[in-house]
C-alpha cells in the first residue's frame, strides 16, 4: 500500500500579495510556502504510514526550485519525490495541470489499496479544481472535503465536512481524497528527518519521461493546452473581525437584532 | 572561508523558527510570569529531536552537527530564555560528557532516553563554596566497604533542569592528589547519578531574575548510593571532564545570549515602525536608526563567534578560547543590546507588556552561568599565554 499526495508550491499569501501591472502574481518577489491543504493531505498520509507502515510519495509540478519543497516533505517523513517539471508542461491550467499530474501519478502507478491523497484547493488559485480531475482522468472514485479518514482494509471512511453539515463515505482504494484543514494539523520537519531528507529519492519527471502517456497530448498541456484565460488576479478584500454573541436569551437576541438593524441588514 | 549554511541548515533553521514561533513564543510570556517549566514544550522539543541534535543516530541522536545545535538554542532564545537553556543544559552538560566520556555501556544505557527528550540532564558542578573556584569542592564520593558503590555526601547549587531532570552529572571529591608541581590538590572524579538513587533529593528551587521558568534547584547527597558502573571517565579526571563539559557548554549559552540579543533587536524593529512620536515614527530618527545598526552589527559579530566555535568543536579543533571568547561578547552584547531594546521602548519597555524587558532579565544570566564573563577572560588570556 502506498499513499500519493499531490502538493504544490504557491506565494506565501499570509503576507504581501504583489501583483504584476498584467493581473497576474507576482510570484518571483513573494515567499513560497507549501499550500496550506496540501499539508493536512501530507500529514494524513503520514498519520496512515504511521498506523500502517505504508509509503509516503510527494508528487509536483513545477519549476525545479519546487524540489526545496518535496525535500521539506521528505523531511516531515515522506519517503520518496517526484517533481513533474518542463517548459512543456508551463503555463498550465487546472484542466492541463491535472493531465500532466495524472500522467505523473500513472508512472508512479496506482495499484489496489493505494490512496491518492490531494488539498482542497491552493490559495493561488483558489479552484479546487485539480483534485477532482486528476480523480476523473485516473477514473478512480473521489472523495472531496476530507476532514476524517478511516482506513479498515480495503475500505476508507471518510467524513465529507461541507457547509451545512457532514457526510460519511465509505469508499474502495484506490481512491483520491481532497483534504482539508479541519482534517488535521500538519507535524513539523523533525531534526533527524532534515538530516535524511537529501539522501531520499527524488525523481524528474520530465516531458519526455511522460510523452508516452496518453494524457500528454501537446495541444491540451501547457499554457497553449489551456482553455482557461485570465482576466485579472486580485486580492480578494480582507474580511473584518467576526463578532461573536453569545446566549441563548432575548436579551442576546435582541442585541444581535439591533447590530444587524444598526447596519441596515434587517 | 565559506560562511554559507548547508542546505540541512537552512532547513533546520525554517523548522526551529515555525517551531519557535508557534509553539514557544506564545508559552514564553506565562513561563516568566508563573515560573513553570514549559514540560510539554520539552516533550515536543524531544519528539522533534530537538533534545539531540548533535549526537549519532546509534544512541538515538538526530545526526546532525554542533552549529545546528547552536542555531537551535539560538531560534528558541530569540522567543524565550528559559526554553533556550533547557535544551543548551541538557545537550551540553549532561548528554555531551556521557557521549564524550562514557564507557560503550553507560552511552546504551542513558543516551537512548536523553536524546529523545524522554528524560532530562542536567550537570552538578557549583556548590556554595565552589563557583568559579572549582578546586573548592566539599561533596565527597567514597567507595564503600563492598567497593561496588560509591557514597556521596554534600551539595550542588544553582543547578540549571535539576527539579525535573532524571540523570545528573555530578562532580565529586574522590581523594587527594597532586599537580604537576608536586602541591596537594583534590582529586576530583566525575559520576552518573540518577534521580531515583537511595539518598538523593533536590532541594531549595531559586526564584531568580531571569529565565525563570528554567529549574535552577539545589541537589543534596546523604549518603547517596551511586554504583561504581557509574563513574563517568577515569577516577581523577573529573576537573578535566568538568572544564571539557563548560567549554562545550559556553557554545550553547552563547548562541542563548546570541538569540535573545537578535529577539530584542526584531522586536525592537518592529516596535520603532509603528510608534510615533512627533507625527513620525520613531524608526525614522536618526538615533533610533543608528542605535539598530549597532545592536544588529554587534550580534552579526557575535553569531559570526559563535558559529565559528560551533564549527571547531565539530572537527575536532581546539574550540576552548574561542567558545570562551563566543561566551564573553555574546553575553556581553546580549546584555548592551536588550537594554537597549527597553529604552527604545521607553517606558512601555519598561512592562511586561512587551517582552524585551523578560529578554533584558534573561540575557543578564547569560554574563554569569557557566563561567562569568571574568572567567572568560581568564580562559583567553591563559591561551595567548598572559599569565
Amino acid at each position: 500500500m502506498k499513499v500519493i499526495v499531490c502538493v504544490k508550491q504557491v506565494p506565501d499569501t499570509s503576507g504581501k500579495v504583489a501583483v504584476n501591472p498584467d493581473g497576474t502574481l507576482n510570484r518571483a518577489s513573494m515567499e513560497t510556502i507549501t499550500n496550506p491543504d496540501d499539508m493536512n493531505a501530507v500529514e494524513a498520509a503520514l498519520k496512515l504510514k504511521d498506523e500502517t507502515g505504508c509509503k509516503v510519495i510527494v508528487v509536483t509540478m513545477g519549476p525545479p526550485p519546487a524540489e526545496g519543497m518535496l525535500r521539506e516533505l521528505l523531511a516531515m517523513g515522506a519517503d520518496e519525490g517526484y517533481l513533474i517539471s518542463g517548459r512543456e508542461f508551463g503555463g498550465s491550467d487546472t484542466y492541463a495541470t491535472s493531465q500532466i499530474v495524472a500522467a505523473g501519478v500513472n508512472k508512479i502507478g496506482v495499484e489496489k489499496g493505494d490512496i491518492v491523497m490531494c488539498g482542497r484547493q491552493a490559495i493561488d488559485g483558489d479552484t479546487a479544481q485539480v483534485g477532482p480531475q486528476i480523480a476523473e482522468k485516473l477514473h478512480l472514485p473521489q472523495v472531496t472535503y476530507a476532514a476524517d479518514i478511516h482506513k479498515d482494509g480495503d475500505d476508507i471512511t471518510v467524513k465529507r465536512m461541507l457547509e451545512d453539515g457532514y457526510m460519511t463515505i465509505k469508499v474502495k482504494t484506490p481512491c483520491l481524497l481532497t483534504c482539508i484543514k479541519e482534517l488535521n494539523k500538519p507535524r513539523y520537519m523533525s531534526v533527524g528527518g532534515i538530516f535524511e531528507a537529501y539522501s531520499k529519492p527524488v525523481t524528474v519527471l520530465d516531458y519526455e519521461a511522460l510523452k508516452d502517456d496518453p494524457l500528454i497530448d501537446p495541444t491540451t498541456i501547457g499554457l497553449k493546452g489551456s482553455p482557461t484565460n485570465i482576466l485579472v488576479s486580485f486580492t480578494p478584500p480582507q474580511k473584518g473581525a467576526g463578532m461573536m454573541l453569545e446566549g441563548a436569551d432575548m436579551g442576546t437576541c435582541e442585541k444581535l437584532a439591533g447590530i444587524l438593524a444598526g447596519k441596515h441588514i434587517i | 572561508m565559506d560562511f554559507h549554511l548547508s542546505k540541512e541548515q537552512l532547513m533546520l533553521r525554517k523548522m526551529y523558527r515555525d517551531f519557535a514561533e508557534n509553539e514557544v513564543k506564545p508559552l514564553a510570556e506565562e513561563v516568566d510570569e508563573t515560573e513553570e517549566f514549559p514540560m510539554e514544550t520539552v516533550k515536543k522539543m524531544g519528539e522533534l529531536g530537538m533534545m539531540g541534535i548533535y549526537f549519532p543516530k546509534e544512541y538515538g541522536g538526530a545526526g546532525g552537527d554542533v552549529l545546528s545545535y547552536a542555531m537551535c538554542v539560538e531560534e528558541l532564545a530569540k522567543v524565550c530564555g528559559t526554553t533556550a537553556v533547557i535544551v543548551s543544559a541538557h545537550t551540553s552538560l549532561c548528554c555531551a560528557p556521557i557521549f564524550e566520556h562514557g564507557t560503550e555501556e553507560q552511552k546504551r544505557k542513558y543516551l537512548p532516553d536523553l536524546l529523545s527528550g524522554k528524560k532530562i540532564g542536567a550537570f552538578g558542578l557549583t556548590e556554595p563554596g565552589a563557583g568559579t573556584d572549582a578546586q573548592g569542592q566539599q561533596t565527597t564520593a567514597v567507595l564503600d566497604e563492598s567497593g561496588e558503590n560509591y557514597i556521596l555526601n554534600g551539595s550542588k547549587i544553582f543547578i540549571t533542569n535539576a527539579g525535573f531532570a532524571d540523570v545528573f552529572i555530578v562532580i565529586a571529591v574522590t581523594g587527594k592528589t597532586t599537580n604537576k608541581r608536586g602541591k596537594p590538590i583534590k582529586e576530583i572524579s566525575a559520576f552518573i547519578v540518577e534521580r531515583t538513587f537511595p539518598g538523593f533529593s533536590v532541594g531549595k528551587h531559586e526564584k531568580k531574575m531571569g529565565i525563570r521558568g528554567s529549574s535552577t534547584c539545589e541537589l543534596v547527597f546523604e549518603d547517596c548510593i551511586v554504583p561504581k558502573a557509574n563513574l563517568l571517565g577515569k577516577i581523577g579526571q573529573g576537573f578535566k571532564i568538568a572544564m571539557q563539559t563548560l567549554d562545550g557548554g559556553r557554545i550553547g549559552i552563547a548562541a542563548q545570549a546570541l538569540g535573545l540579543g537578535e529577539g530584542a533587536v526584531n522586536e525592537a524593529i518592529k516596535y520603532t515602525k509603528e510608534r510615533v512620536q512627533f507625527g513620525k515614527r520613531i524608526s525614522q530618527f536618526q538615533n533610533t536608526q543608528f542605535q539598530l545598526a549597532d545592536m544588529h552589527t554587534r550580534m552579526q559579530a557575535a553569531q559570526f563567534l559563535v558559529y565559528s566555535a560551533a564549527c571547531k568543536k565539530q572537527n575536532h579543533e581546539d574550540y576552548s578560547m574561542d567558545a570562551a571568547m563566543a561566551k564573553l561578547f555574546a553575553a556581553e552584547a546580549a546584555s548592551d543590546v536588550t537594554r537597549r531594546a527597553v529604552q527604545l521602548f521607553g517606558g512601555y519597555g519598561y512592562t511586561r507588556e512587551y517582552p524585551v524587558e523578560r529578554m533584558m532579565r534573561d540575557a543578564k544570566i547569560t554574563e554569569i552561568y557557566e563561567g562569568t564573563s571574568e572567567v572568560q577572560r581568564m580562559v583567553i588570556s591563559s591561551h595567548l599565554g598572559v599569565n
